[in-house]
């Protein structure tokens, strides 16, 4: 049976796929100016979460990053969307692709970038949350960024500061950009953004990526599978409108995306699985269990993996089946729409100065 | 002190279990006379008159941190939320575990509150669960009864000889069930909610966890021995079995795990993080009646004043606790309005029976008890605004909401220390 499977996996290994096949348009030169000239559907003042977005406000994002997909490929790069504006990265959590996502993102729409590291910072010597934001906000900021190693902590800034904040991750809670980074990704590959099997593996419990993917892509009605050990997944769960699977194969079957998280060995406070091999054993995605999925299925992951842990090194370098260097392209155009939306209403809105 | 006749009262008796119209004379700090219909005097125009409320478990940050809080402001606060007996918490900086430290709260107290305050002393000293307190001395010196607050003795065989050492002086002991490892770092309670806010959270589970354990010791030591802050359905069979085996045992529960659930806190609100956590919407039915019943004997404010810098934190490093001693009397009236429990009922576990557990006279409405006495209306609405609160602090979970219960007289001892009369 076993030895059977694996035949399988590799003759769906060894077809020639093209996942990231692009409409011909993206050859052809955008002009910068005409981007986001269509109507626009978008009314946050903040990207806080993906809770509080509609699907109109979603898909209008996506549009918007495809436009910008098309301009990062160009040998031109740069639109002034953002001049004069300043974008302020706040990280009080390690981060290196998010944070240079974000800088890129703000580079090439000719916002003024500013990166602050925060565990450095004023953080160390007791001053709060809120007084760094203050401090901050009197610098008068356009953009702010933020990541924190809290559930809630950028909520709690958002309603601090007369800026645009968008959340680059908190704590176990929402990870906005990324969920909207994956969901263009599937988009491209896939042509469409509902009615998709997607599975969603490993460690939900930690995971804010697993949250925002869960509410954005229900939102876009699509059929969501999770599949992880039990001491993985956060209470209640099943109430998400997710159908949660402990057995792997199981899960995986007919999935049209697999989208594998990173065991976060650094938030666990216990023992939630038993080795890191048992658990690859299990969970560890590899080409006999991606064979359990449909034959284009795509495989995901939010990086940076843990290879030999959650996920086999070989089929993440798999370019017929791994989406991953797609979804850091995807990135970088997913927060300049992000940003460029924002910085429109924030113009549209001005607000009072606070001192 | 000259006698004093209020009339054309609605007079609640939570002993009897009435609700009469009439009138109550008091003389000499006591209640002399109570009678039916009306009489010259005083005129009530009808409003409700109720043993005041014997609260326990109130924090008053003295010593250690008279920013949150003082036996001046939390004595006003009191007086203005009918709370006419407050029973504090030694969880303060020093924690209170020695007669020294219990010396200096009594004098505070008495300077300082125009209200009754009685003290409750650490079980352990430095509430650190590994020596036990001179229980003797500090009873000697006032102490109602002994408590490390929240924080859980875990090691069995010091709360096994704490109880037992206890029970030979006949004190109190009071306590928190709670597992503390599995409850440790948790903001909330696990479940739906909690998922989708990423807090670390615990099962309601943790608490039955530490009830089975106490109520084993409490079988072992035959110690008296009072369960504070109860919140979960499933601790309450083990209570209702620890009853009914004749165990020494009573329990309370908070005003905010009766009147508000997990869902409160919406958008990380720091003041709706308390401790235990809030609770499901089913365990907070599930408490209600338990205190319609009378398995659960006591409704206290558990007070836990804290400054604007310890809340204005994302939820998880925020600090727990909330202000309740003005907003416990219209929160407890909206569990009389949606018709959950009876004014009876209410003082029932408001008055009577905290002042029963602690062997005290007041907590009723019969002749020869003192006169600590509040006069309000349960239906008079307002819009609560924090900054009009009497406490130091101005950490409520009920800021901008409608509520309804004023009062409109506290009587300590016949002196009226709050209101018009």
């Amino acid at each position: 049976m076993e030895s059977a499977q694996l035949t399988h996996a590799q003759t769906v290994c060894a077809q020639p796929m093209k996942v990231n096949a692009l409409p011909p348009v993206d050859t052809l030169n955008i002009n910068p100016k005409i981007i986001g000239t269509r109507s626009m559907s978008f009314r946050a003042k903040h990207l806080l979460g993906i809770e509080h977005l509609g699907p109109d406000e979603i898909v209008t994002l996506l549009d918007l990053a495809d436009d910008y997909v098309r301009l990062n490929r160009q040998s031109v790069k740069h639109t002034d969307t953002l001049a004069g504006l300043t974008q302020v990265n706040m990280f009080f959590e390690n981060s290196t692709r998010t944070q240079a996502s974000f800088e890129i993102a703000g580079k090439r729409l000719g916002a003024d970038v500013m990166n602050m590291a925060m565990q450095a910072s004023s953080i160390k010597k007791g001053e709060t949350l809120i007084d760094t934001a203050m401090t901050l906000n009197a610098m008068h900021p356009d953009l702010l960024v933020v990541r924190h190693p809290h559930s809630g902590a950028v909520n709690l800034l958002a309603e601090k500061v007369n800026c645009a904040v968008l959340n680059a991750g908190d704590g176990r809670h929402e990870h906005p950009t990324q969920a909207l980074l994956d969901a263009l990704t599937i988009r491209r590959a896939k042509g469409r953004l509902h009615r998709l099997n997607i599975a969603i593996c490993g460690d939900i419990a930690h995971s804010r990526v697993a949250r925002s993917n869960i509410l954005l892509l229900g939102k876009m009605e699509n059929r969501i599978r999770l599949i992880g050990p039990p001491t993985l997944m956060p209470s209640q769960i099943d109430q998400f409108g997710v159908e949660v699977f402990e057995d792997m194969r199981e899960g995986l079957q007919d999935v049209d995306v697999v989208m594998m998280l990173r065991l976060q060995k650094e938030r666990m406070d216990g023992g939630f699985i038993p080795s890191e091999r048992e658990y690859y054993h299990r969970y560890g995605l590899d080409a006999e269990k991606l064979g359990f999925a449909k034959d284009d299925a795509i495989v995901m992951h939010p990086g940076p993996m843990n290879r030999g842990v959650e996920i086999d090194g070989t089929l993440a370098d798999d370019i017929n089946r791994s989406v991953i260097q797609e979804q850091v392209e995807m990135g970088v155009a997913v927060r300049m729409a992000a940003m460029d939306l924002l910085a429109r209403n924030l113009r549209a809105t001005p607000r009072e100065v606070m001192v | 002190m000259t006698p004093q006749i209020l009339t054309n009262l609605r007079l609640i008796d939570p002993e009897a279990d009435t609700e009469t119209e009439g009138w109550l004379r008091i003389e000499a700090g006591r209640i002399a006379e109570i009678g039916e219909g009306y009489r010259d005097g005083t005129d009530c125009g009808g409003k409700v008159l109720a043993p005041g409320i014997v609260d326990i478990g109130v924090k008053i940050c003295e010593p250690g941190e008279r920013h949150k809080e003082s036996f001046r402001t939390a004595g006003a606060a009191a007086a203005a939320g009918g709370v006419t007996t407050m029973v504090t918490r030694p969880d303060t900086l020093p924690a209170i575990d020695s007669p020294e430290t219990l010396e200096f709260v009594t004098r505070r107290a008495q300077e300082a509150a125009p209200v009754n305050v009685l003290t409750m002393a650490a079980l352990t000293k430095g509430r650190e669960g590994r020596e036990m307190v001179e229980i003797g001395f500090l009873k000697d010196a006032g102490a109602v009864a002994f408590t490390d607050c929240d924080r859980v003795t875990t090691n069995t065989k010091v709360l096994s000889r704490c109880l037992t050492y206890a029970r030979s002086l006949g004190a109190l002991v009071m306590a928190h069930p709670q597992e503390p490892v599995m409850s440790s770092g948790a903001a909330v309670t696990s479940g739906k909610f909690a998922s989708l806010r990423g807090l670390p959270a615990v099962s309601p589970m943790a608490e039955r966890m530490g009830l089975e354990r106490d109520m084993a010791l409490v079988e072992m030591t035959g110690a008296r021995y009072h369960a504070d802050g109860l919140t979960a359905a499933g601790s309450l069979p083990v209570l209702e079995r620890a009853k009914a085996a004749g165990l020494d045992v009573t329990a309370g529960v908070n005003i905010h795990h009766l009147t508000l659930n997990e869902l409160d806190v919406g958008d990380y609100r720091t003041f709706f993080k308390i401790k235990p956590p809030l609770r499901s919407e089913d365990d907070r039915k599930a408490m209600v009646d338990a205190v319609a019943t009378g398995l659960i004997d006591c409704i206290s404010s558990f007070h836990t004043p804290q400054d604007e810098e310890s809340k204005r934190l994302p939820f998880e490093e925020a600090a727990s606790g909330a202000v309740a001693l003005e907003t416990l009397l219209p929160a407890a009236m909206r569990l009389y309005h949606s018709g959950a429990l009876s004014l009876p009922q209410l003082f029932r576990a408001l008055s009577l029976n905290p002042a029963k557990r602690l062997g005290l006279e007041a907590g009723r409405l019969a002749v020869g008890a003192p006169a600590d006495l509040i006069l309000f209306d349960p239906d008079a609405p307002f819009v609560l605004d924090r900054f009009a609160l009497k406490s130091k602090s101005k950490n409520t979970p009920f800021d901008g909401q409608r509520m309804q219960g004023r009062v409109l007289a506290t009587f300590v001892g016949g002196h009226c220390v709050y209101g018009a009369l």
